[in-house]
């Protein structure tokens, strides 16, 4: 518990937006079916209304509240989104893992696979593959997001691997007798935790975007509320044409609210792991002067001439000057 | 030059695997295809029925899996890619032939141009690490995030429905022009490719720029950054040939490996626009249950995608001299 | 002797949020032309800082806290006053890189640009300082391969085509561009093997005798600026523990750590002994403790040992100076601020317990 209030410290200020910013979804989609004031298939013949006090979302053409559309919606992406996270981390970190490990003709092959699948643009199979599958609903989805989610991942954790496992604890904790599962298990894999953390958040906007895609599309089940399946019948039916913006801005919103959650929490957490991202941030700030890398190294007389009296006089009461009063030689 | 030589055979790996994933695909699927294709298409007749199967296998299969695979490459060479089945009997490729020049300028010219300003946005955002750009930073990401689809959405309804600057959809307006090399036909085309283009910028801008500040931040603390301000080079030089020139090269590996993502985000905004292209012809296979076309597109957009990383390979051994040695060794 | 760069009661920090981190607290050491001045300490004593502050080459959060580095070539002040580097603009500093004061990095396959030839890096330092004429200012590098006995057809080549050793002799090649004053080299033969190490320093050697540039030679080992420098300053934990000629620290070190890093490295002549390391880590520089930085490490404090001024200004009690009058300080000062000096309080193999 403690390095994750540890964690949470050092996390900077956007992650942290980012953080409330998926909490606030994730109750959306918690409490969403409880809240939700009409059954989002319910036909009523208030059709393409604009928002109003009975529908804060206003309707589809067919009547049916956007609202309680749009907190399904959420529910059932979220769920999705998860479902593909957690089992694409696992394969990523399963094959990235034994790929960097054994290395020898094993690596070769799986590095070839995850090359392959990297370099082949995921939407079209997906496309072909879904729209062969007759079943509908989420399952098929998940399926194949995950099948074909996996190599981003894999290839990063089997580079951090590739680079731990030279390192001398790991031929140590060998030459122990210590067996290889549990050398991965126990040694690799915490060293590797920001990263693997990473992967997933990635993943879940992976697959968040390629689901709402492959919906809108229509091939997902149209049945079912996802947020994708929301924007696809607001397409079909024309919302552009009648102006119905109500229709598609909360569904969209809603997808890229989350993705930007996402990708604010990423770009904390590569900070947290890439020193270098973190030591520069926060301190273009010198003694309260923006220094540029081009700038010459400051001098701290001259930073505090160019206050003016009215600053250095409210400057002096600060905690700085008072470190710099030590610093300069005070007491010697 | 050994180098591009094994990028060359990776990638028709790559190639044969897709191909080899289209043929089976049909085939491993659980239930029969030719019989949802017979249902929806009852007026189908026995020479179209037979040579869909020879495409996508079923219970009459003619021959072995095997010959039936060798036929199917054969196929494949010859850009046979059967008869379409919503337009019968047009071929699908002819129907491709049509659509392939939209979706080639339009998506390739955004694509490019949202690279170059994102990258050039990057430079400025790494060099002045803190400056504004920094501070608007969850705008971009934002952009980033949300897909491309719902911003062109948003778009049409602002410029086109709500506004009628610019046209809603389509890639040229039938009733005042026609396909042709006059500037009647281009200047309108060119009309009704401002929203589309745009938005691919828009969304895309933002990941390139993100990309780049984030290898900017790293190269400046290089050495030979700092050797260069040390030599006491001017400032244009230290950012260009110094550190831009250094941090190219990671952000044009990027953009190869993010081009699958971004051309199928550009397609499926096709759809918002009806734009004329392979995207909105997707979305009708897909409705359509027009399989040969389906699987066509799939490998023209993937040997598009391969095509690409190849040029981008390219491009990155002309501006890396590291890169004609190491893969040499 | 005269001075060429007088660095004054410098103190380099690094701003955090946990407070500062002094790298250089008070330092005083002056370079005169022509001369050969090495700077010996561990890793993290501050020995870098102290070199690239001087420049005002350190990247955030480096912020230098205090004193002055003037320069006195004669190109910049014209027989007048000295130059603070530290009050420059950057244009100024423009103009004093490179030109007056050059660098030779520590690994030259990180300090070279990747992706420009060796003719490029080196034109690029010619010409942002002299106004030459393209085919003149090719000639000039080519003539700069030619000082440190690189065959002319390497001009072409990328940093990575070419081995360690002549990646350096680039380096060097490329800090003589304009003909400096001053070129400060930060372990220039670290990364390199022996042989190709004593061939650098015998280059280095002539060079400083044809081209008469004054060196700041940085490095951990104490041995190799017995031979090369004229003057050595060992510094610790940021601050100049003794400055002295080569000669004076060689046979009469003061300050115990000096004595504990002459006898950490092997000697050709004389018996066998065993070879004592100097028990210990340096401090941490966040905390400034008054006095002698290596008090924590040392076998002879007295009580005075925290009171001692490190700055090694001039002695009061030098040959000619009365108790209100500092003494001069000449290149043959023989300064350290430890008030245990009598050598005879040493054991005789030299040996700190």
């Amino acid at each position: 518990m403690k390095s994750l209030a540890n964690i949470w410290r050092n996390l900077p200020l956007k992650a942290k937006i980012g953080v409330g910013l998926l909490g606030f979804f994730i109750l959306a989609a918690i409490i969403g079916p409880m809240v939700q004031p009409y059954d989002p298939s319910a036909q009523t013949p208030l059709t393409m209304a604009a928002p109003s006090a009975q529908h804060w979302f206003g309707t589809t053409q067919e009547g049916q509240d956007i609202l309680s559309q749009v907190l399904t919606g959420i529910r059932l992406t979220l769920e999705l989104a998860l479902a593909v996270g957690v089992i694409v981390t696992v394969l990523s970190v399963l094959i990235g893992v034994t790929s960097a490990f054994l290395g020898g003709i094993w690596d070769d092959v799986l590095s070839l696979i995850t090359n392959v699948f990297l370099v082949l643009p995921p939407l079209p199979l997906l496309i072909v593959l879904l729209g062969y599958l007759s079943q509908q609903g989420q399952t098929p989805t998940i399926v194949v997001l995950s099948l074909l989610g996996w190599p981003w991942g894999a290839r990063v954790i089997r580079a951090q691997t590739l680079a731990i496992r030279g390192r001398d604890f790991i031929d140590a904790s060998r030459e122990t007798g210590e067996k290889s599962w549990r050398i991965i298990l126990f040694e690799l894999i915490p060293n590797e935790i920001s990263l693997i953390a990473a992967s997933f958040v990635n993943t879940v906007l992976y697959a968040i975007g390629a689901s709402v895609a492959l919906a809108f599309v229509g091939l997902t089940n149209v049945n079912s509320w996802s947020l994708g399946t929301i924007l696809f019948w607001a397409q079909t039916d024309s919302a552009l044409q009648s102006a119905a913006w109500w229709w598609f801005v909360p569904a969209g919103l809603a997808v890229a609210l989350i993705g930007t959650s996402l990708v604010l929490i990423n770009s904390g957490l590569d900070e947290l792991g890439s020193p270098r991202l973190r030591a520069t941030r926060g301190t273009a700030k010198v003694a309260g002067h923006k220094i540029w890398p081009t700038d010459p190294t400051p001098v701290l007389a001259q930073l505090q001439g160019s206050r003016g009296r009215i600053g250095s006089f409210l400057y002096s009461f600060s905690r700085r000057s008072m470190l710099e009063g030590n610093a300069a030689g005070g007491d010697l | 030059m050994a180098y591009l030589l094994r990028r060359l055979a990776f990638y028709l790996v790559a190639a044969w695997v897709a191909i080899t994933l289209n043929f089976f695909i049909p085939r491993a699927v659980p239930g029969n295809p030719a019989e949802i294709i017979l249902s929806k298409y009852p007026d189908l007749t026995p020479q179209a029925y037979k040579a869909l199967e020879q495409m996508i296998g079923g219970a009459i299969g003619t021959g072995s899996l095997w010959s039936q695979y060798l036929h199917y490459w054969s196929n494949v060479f010859h850009f046979n890619f059967g008869v379409d089945l919503a337009n019968y009997p047009t071929p699908v490729s002819q129907i491709l032939d049509q659509a392939i020049p939209w979706t080639l300028v339009l998506v390739g010219t955004a694509t490019v141009i949202a690279f170059v300003i994102g990258t050039g946005l990057g430079i400025l955002a790494g060099w002045r690490h803190g400056g504004w750009l920094d501070r608007s930073l969850p705008v971009w990401m934002f952009f980033q995030a949300a897909p491309y689809f719902f911003i062109a959405l948003v778009l049409v309804d602002f410029f086109a429905i709500e506004h009628h600057w610019l046209p809603v959809g389509q890639g040229f307006n039938g009733e005042v022009t026609s396909p042709g090399w006059t500037w009647a036909f281009i200047s309108n085309a060119l009309e009704h490719s401002i929203l589309p283009a745009f938005t691919i910028v828009l969304t895309s801008v933002a990941g390139w720029m993100l990309q780049m500040r984030n290898v900017m931040i790293t190269t400046i603390s290089e050495d030979y950054v700092i050797a260069a301000q040390a030599k006491g080079l001017s400032k244009g030089r230290t950012i260009f040939t110094y550190a831009a020139r250094n941090a190219l090269l990671p952000q044009l590996q990027g953009f190869g490996l993010a081009l699958g993502f971004v051309v199928s985000g550009a397609l499926i905004m096709e759809i918002v626009f009806s734009y004329p292209g392979i995207g909105y012809l997707l979305l009708e296979a897909v409705q359509n249950k027009d399989f040969p076309l389906m699987q066509a597109i799939f490998l023209v957009i993937t040997f598009a995608v391969l095509v690409a990383n190849l040029v981008v390979d390219l491009i990155i051994v002309f501006f890396d001299p590291r890169a004609r040695a190491r893969e040499a060794a | 002797m005269a001075p060429i760069l007088e660095i004054d009661d410098l103190s380099v920090a690094y701003r955090s949020a946990g407070g500062d981190v002094h790298a250089v607290e008070h330092v005083n050491l002056t370079l005169n032309a022509g001369e050969v001045v090495g700077l010996c300490g561990e890793s993290g004593s501050g020995k870098s800082t102290l070199a690239y502050g001087a420049t005002r080459l350190l990247r955030p959060p480096a912020l230098i806290t205090g004193g002055s580095v003037r320069y006195r070539g004669r190109r910049i002040t014209h027989g007048g006053d000295p130059a603070d580097v530290l009050t420059m603009s950057h244009r100024e500093l423009a103009r004093i890189r490179w030109r007056e004061v050059a660098i030779v990095f520590q690994s030259a396959m990180n300090a070279l640009n990747p992706v420009l030839r060796v003719q490029d890096q080196i034109l690029d330092a010619i010409t942002a300082h002299l106004k030459l004429p393209k085919h003149e200012a090719r000639e000039k590098a080519a003539t700069l391969l030619d000082l440190v006995g690189i065959p002319r057809d390497r001009l072409r080549a990328f940093p990575h085509e070419l081995s360690g050793g002549m990646r350096q002799r680039v380096m060097i090649a490329m800090a003589l561009a304009s003909d400096p004053e001053v070129v400060i080299m930060d372990e220039p033969t670290t990364a390199l093997d022996v042989v190709v190490q004593r061939d650098i320093l015998a280059q280095i050697v002539e060079l400083k005798e044809t081209l008469g540039f004054a060196v700041l030679f940085i490095t951990h080992d104490l041995s190799l600026l017995l031979e090369l420098a004229d003057r050595i300053a060992v510094m610790y934990a940021g601050r100049l523990l003794e400055t002295g000629t080569a000669s004076a620290i060689m046979r009469e070190p003061a300050h115990p750590y000096t004595r504990g890093l002459l006898h950490s490295f092997p000697s050709l002549h004389g018996a066998r002994r065993e070879l004592i390391g100097i028990p210990g880590t340096p401090p941490d520089l966040r905390d400034t403790l008054p006095g002698c930085p290596f008090i924590p490490r040392c076998s002879y404090t007295i009580p005075a040992c925290s009171e001692v001024d490190m700055s090694l200004a001039p002695p009061i009690a030098a040959a000619g100076a009365g108790p209100d009058r500092p003494g001069p300080v000449t290149s043959d000062s023989h300064l350290t601020a430890c008030p245990i000096v009598a050598p005879e309080e040493v054991s005789q193999e030299g040996v700190l317990s």
